[in-house]
């Protein structure tokens, strides 16, 4: 092998890639260039559809039937992986260079032992024995913290946890030790605090085998932990590049700018600092304008200059490797400080609209679906005495990562299902044993939801206004077709959306404009309480915070009750008022969102706020990585539900947390936690996030 | 899995028990029972001899006690007729009306004793036994061709979609599925078996073919029922790999650096035979179907043929014993195919 070798691992000079479809020819990655030194871990970010995968397929020379490298050329190690046999390249493939994709259980053949699938790698690269190549799966799963590895070789991928499974995956890929891993999106499936864990392996095992990555994500704050240097891409194209350091304190191009305005920081605050949303939407690979990319979304576009011709990448002066596509970047004054957006001031919350008494929900499941017993059944509580209130005008966010309740407490509150035990009150009236179809009119049009995937909750063969009419009619809004076609166009109005989209079909819109429709058919019989279930996540960054900020104008306006259900706490801490944090089925914490996001904390919260990436480089955050993966709620630990992973459980004497579910405790101000450390243990904690003075 | 296999069991005892007593109810409907005793006496009987001869012979009986003694829970009938002979269910025509003192007094099914076809005038069981025989070696040929067959051509067709292998395999596929048994099977005698073309290639009667099965017998038959059931199967295992080979999984096998041989055998295969195995074994009843037809056209001897003659001629016991081996075959089937896919498919564990 070329172990000599000492220049660059990954040279990708000026790469265009092309999709053939029947009606065109898709240019889906334009002029690309980027370069991955030994032991360098390069970071791509973009948002969905720039080109990120297509870029990671090319250098893996498997771009599928339509797809073409239509110019430019991918040297690793100096050799040309375009002029490379099928043979030749198979060789590299796998054992010099690994892919790692984004869904895990995709990636693994359900039907093939984890040992095998392992041990294929040697046995094809090395010619390596059956009995090599096991002793070097065993030994990768060690590397990859998985626990009893043995059992884990004999088992098939469906016996794993998604958070296992990504491990077999990263351990796949180091199986040859590649010289290059490419990374497309390794934890967008996990959940917060497993992805902190996975991301921690792959920095120690990168360090560890001396591995060159090149990262895909669209989150900034997960590259800022794990790269040395950054690309971002916008719309096919490489618009930035340069170390970290650079591209986050001292970005030269207006995109890159305008996608950290968008994010919510440390800072970032609804009323005072809102943040600012990309105008526009991202154009289509075949409806790309003349010039800069950019140019219709861009607050510093200059007619006749910047949509004159193509745009070269110009090296900015004084930085290493700093290169940047933007005609005007040396004219721009990028320390100007970010212009204000409107400012509101804080409404006041009202009147309790929403109580929640002691509320349980407990879903009875066949142990063995197939070929049970009858009679064999066991209880999953989904939640677990959960009370608290919510004002009119209030957001109250809950937190908390999957399997811990979140969704089903949205589905007891719609009607969806019905409550085991304790109580809702909707005004005083109790609603929890009063399912959907019994509910009157005006129940289901005070509550109301907002869902997850805006694609599929549309009927994708009505057209928006339609379905829009149709919430009406079931609300009892409006007096005949014409007042509520009236009032159809008055919630366009009201989600921003341009008249004419009454006529379009939701194929036509994009995700951030479905979620829009979504929004407004909730907000149809003026309901009064709206629970968003992940409202945002489905989204692209840039168009998060238009709909996140959408979704706070309303409130204001008509002084909803917004529940955010969310795993994300930089949004949670943007947003809300107060916060609830649930961990299987229990709420651990419960308070108002500084009460929350500073000490005292419940030791899970610390966890999780320590998970979450931050994209700024002020921030220094204490390291604190969860053990293990959250236990099932089928089966859930006795005691504390979080002892398996806590690491302050030694704190409380004799193995109390391993007997006792511990009691809601006030700590003064409405703050209540769900612990049994001592009032001196909260009070030694340290803040997990802390940003530097500038 | 014992559980499993138990109930699996029990579910397929109730239905052959159902089954057969509808078809017991039915054949011994009086139309039918006038029939059968026109058939074995004398065509010209009056009413009142009908009824007698039925009466000697046990069918006068309550239905329910039939049945138990058809099955063999219930003692078997001694009946002194009116025309002097003392006959028994279990022992035949008495002699001196005296039951031999070792006689039986149960036979029914549970006893092993299956009846008497009045059609073949022979014992049900033996009739059964060699005609499923036959058609078992029917079956067996069927299915050599057949699954294979299909297998490779839906593999071959899947392995690499759209490609012109694809679009001809699935073509024929399409025609061989949508011709009938009965079309095909004219046409094939037309064809390669009459002066009509000139082909005689072939023998259009495989009644030769039970004793001693060879090419040109047994080929027509077998095709028949063979290119039926394969463009089925084939299609869904086209579908099933098409399906596979898009998977992420193939992907990461193919970035692993496995040759495309190895990743159609190794990795794509097993998951792409999960469905079609199935399907398979449920094509085994539709099979039987042609079976009834192909055996009928081509004039071989074999289960299909006599369920034919036994409904024909209102054969009450042989009728009986074909249900019930029908359900049998059927219901094993299904468990053969359960047992399988659990085998293929590792996320179904049987505990
Ligand atoms: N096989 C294909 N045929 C046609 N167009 C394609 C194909 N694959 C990708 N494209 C197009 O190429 C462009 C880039 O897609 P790509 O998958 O690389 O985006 P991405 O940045 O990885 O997005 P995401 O964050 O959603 O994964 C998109 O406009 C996409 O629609
Ligand atoms: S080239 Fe012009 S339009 Fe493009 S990013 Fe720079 S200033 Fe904006
Ligand atoms: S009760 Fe014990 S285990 Fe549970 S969070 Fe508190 S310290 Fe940790
Ligand atoms: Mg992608």
């Amino acid at each position: 092998m070329t172990d000599s070798y000492d220049g660059p691992i990954l040279e990708i000079d000026s790469l265009s890639i092309s999709f053939f479809t029947r009606l065109r020819e898709i240019p889906a990655v334009m002029d690309f260039s980027v370069k991955v030194m030994p032991g360098e871990a390069v970071g791509l970010v973009g948002e969905s559809g720039c080109g990120k995968s297509t870029v990671a397929l090319g250098v893996m020379q498997d771009l599928g039937k339509n797809g073409r490298i239509v110019g430019g050329s991918i040297k690793f190690k100096g050799r040309d992986l375009g002029a490379m046999s099928q043979d030749e390249l198979r060789k590299i493939r796998g054992s010099e260079i690994a892919m790692i994709y984004q869904e895990p259980m995709a990636s693994l053949n359900p039907a093939m032992k984890i040992g095998r699938q392992l041990m294929e790698v040697p046995m094809i690269h090395r010619g390596s024995s059956e009995k090599e190549a096991y002793a070097r799966a065993l030994q990768v799963v060690t590397d990859v913290k998985l626990p009893d590895p043995k059992r884990i070789l004999d088992a098939y991928p469906h016996q794993l946890s998604g958070g296992q499974q990504q491990r077999i995956v990263i351990a796949m890929a180091l199986m040859a030790e590649p010289s290059l891993l490419i990374l497309d999106e390794p934890t967008t499936a996990l959940d917060v605090t497993v992805e902190a864990a996975v991301v921690e392996l792959v920095k120690e095992l990168g360090k560890k085998y001396g591995t060159s990555m090149l990262f895909i994500s669209h989150n900034l704050g997960l590259v800022l932990e794990t790269c040395d240097r950054l690309c971002v891409m916008y719309s096919g194209e490489a618009v930035e590049r340069g170390s970290i350091k650079d591209v986050f304190d001292e970005m030269q191009h207006p995109y890159t700018q305008a996608l950290f305005q968008s994010i919510p920081l440390p800072g970032a605050d609804k009323n005072a600092r809102p943040l600012r949303a990309i105008p526009g939407n991202f154009p289509l690979p075949h409806e790309r304008p003349n010039g800069c990319n950019f140019g219709p979304r861009c607050d510093y576009f200059e007619a006749g200059r910047c949509d004159a011709g193509d745009i070269k990448m110009f090296d900015v002066p004084g930085n290493e490797r700093h290169a940047t596509r933007c005609l005007r970047f040396k004219e721009i004054d990028w320390q100007a400080p970010m212009e204000a957006g409107d400012t509101t001031r804080k409404s006041e919350p009202g009147r309790v609209v929403l109580k929640m008494d002691n509320l349980k929900k407990y879903y009875e499941v066949a142990a063995n679906a197939l070929f049970g017993k009858r009679g064999d059944t066991k209880v999953v509580k989904a939640n677990e005495t959960l009370s608290f209130e919510a004002r009119e005008s209030e957001t109250l966010a809950i937190v908390g990562e999957s399997g811990c309740g979140k969704s089903t407490f949205a589905k007891v509150l719609m009607g969806l299902e019905t409550a085991t035990d304790g109580q809702i009150l909707l005004d005083n009236r109790n609603i929890e044993a009063t399912p959907i179809e019994k509910r009157d009119t005006q129940t289901i049009a005070d509550v109301q939801m907002v869902f997850q995937n805006p694609f599929d909750t549309l009927n994708p063969s009505m057209t928006v206004g339609r379905q829009i009419i149709r919430a009406l009619e079931v609300f009892g809004v409006g007096k005949n077709d014409a007042e509520r076609r009236e009032r159809m166009l008055e919630l366009l109005d009201l989600v921003k959306l341009p008249r004419a989209f009454a006529e379009r079909m939701p194929r036509q819109l994009s995700g951030g404009q479905k979620q829009r429709v979504g929004i407004a058919r909730a907000f149809a019989g003026n309901a009064r309480i709206v629970v968003a279930d992940e409202p945002v996540s489905a989204l692209d960054v840039s168009v998060q915070a238009a709909v996140t900020d959408l979704l706070m104008e309303i409130q204001r306006e008509q002084k909803t009750t917004l529940l955010f259900i969310s795993h994300d706490l930089s949004i949670v801490r943007y947003l809300s008022d107060r916060v609830m944090v649930m961990y299987l089925g229990h709420v651990v914490e419960l308070g108002t969102t500084d009460q929350v996001f500073s000490p005292p904390y419940h030791p899970y919260t610390e966890a999780l706020l320590s998970a979450v990436p931050i994209a700024d480089t002020r921030v220094t955050k204490k390291h604190i990585v969860l053990e293990g993966d959250i236990p099932s709620a089928m089966n859930p630990p006795p005691g504390c539900p979080f002892q398996t992973r806590c690491r302050w459980k030694s704190q409380v004497a004799d193995g109390l947390c391993e007997r006792e579910v511990p009691p809601l405790r006030q700590l003064g101000d409405g703050h209540q936690v769900k612990c049994h450390l001592s009032d001196a243990d909260l009070a030694s904690m340290e803040p997990v996030i802390q940003i530097a003075a500038e | 899995m014992a559980f499993f296999l138990l109930r699996r069991i029990a579910t397929m005892l109730l239905t052959a028990l159902c089954l057969t007593f509808i078809v017991f109810w039915l054949t011994n409907l009086a139309p039918n029972l006038e029939k059968l005793a026109k058939n074995q006496g004398n065509v010209r009987m009056t009413d009142e001899q009908v009824a007698s001869f039925l009466q000697d012979r046990g069918y006068a009986q309550p239905l329910p006690l039939k049945y138990a003694q058809w099955l063999g829970v219930a003692p078997g009938w001694v009946i002194e007729g009116r025309d002097g002979t003392t006959r028994s269910r279990c022992n035949g025509a008495l002699e001196n009306g005296v039951l031999p003192e070792d006689a039986r007094s149960f036979c029914g099914v549970l006893q092993g004793d299956w009846g008497y076809s009045t059609v073949f005038q022979d014992g049900v069981g033996s009739i059964i036994a060699t005609r499923l025989g036959l058609t078992g070696k029917l079956m067996f040929w069927v299915m050599m061709v057949m699954v294979p067959g299909a297998l490779i051509i839906g593999v071959l067709a899947g392995m690499r979609e759209g490609s012109r292998t694809d679009r001809s395999l699935s073509t024929v596929s399409i025609i061989t599925t949508a011709t009938p048994e009965y079309v095909s099977g004219v046409v094939f005698i037309a064809v390669f078996a009459s002066t009509a073309f000139g082909l005689r290639w072939f023998n259009g009667s495989a009644t030769s073919a039970m004793e001693n099965a060879t090419f040109e017998n047994f080929t027509l038959p077998v095709m028949t029922i063979a290119l039926y059931g394969m463009g089925y199967i084939a299609r869904m295992t086209r579908a099933s790999m098409a399906e596979v080979m898009t998977a992420q999984y193939i992907r990461t096998a193919r970035l692993k650096g496995v040759s495309f041989p190895n990743i159609v055998l190794k990795h794509a295969l097993r998951n792409a035979l999960i469905a079609p195995f199935t399907v398979i074994m449920l094509q085994f009843p539709w099979l039987l179907n042609g079976v009834v037809i192909v055996e009928t056209l081509f004039n071989y001897k074999g289960f299909g043929w006599t369920l034919v003659q036994a409904a024909g001629n209102n054969d009450i016991e042989l009728l009986l014993g074909v249900s019930v081996v029908s359900v049998f075959v059927v219901l094993i089937t299904q468990l053969i195919s359960d047992i399988g896919y659990v085998y293929l498919n590792p996320r179904i564990s049987v505990s």
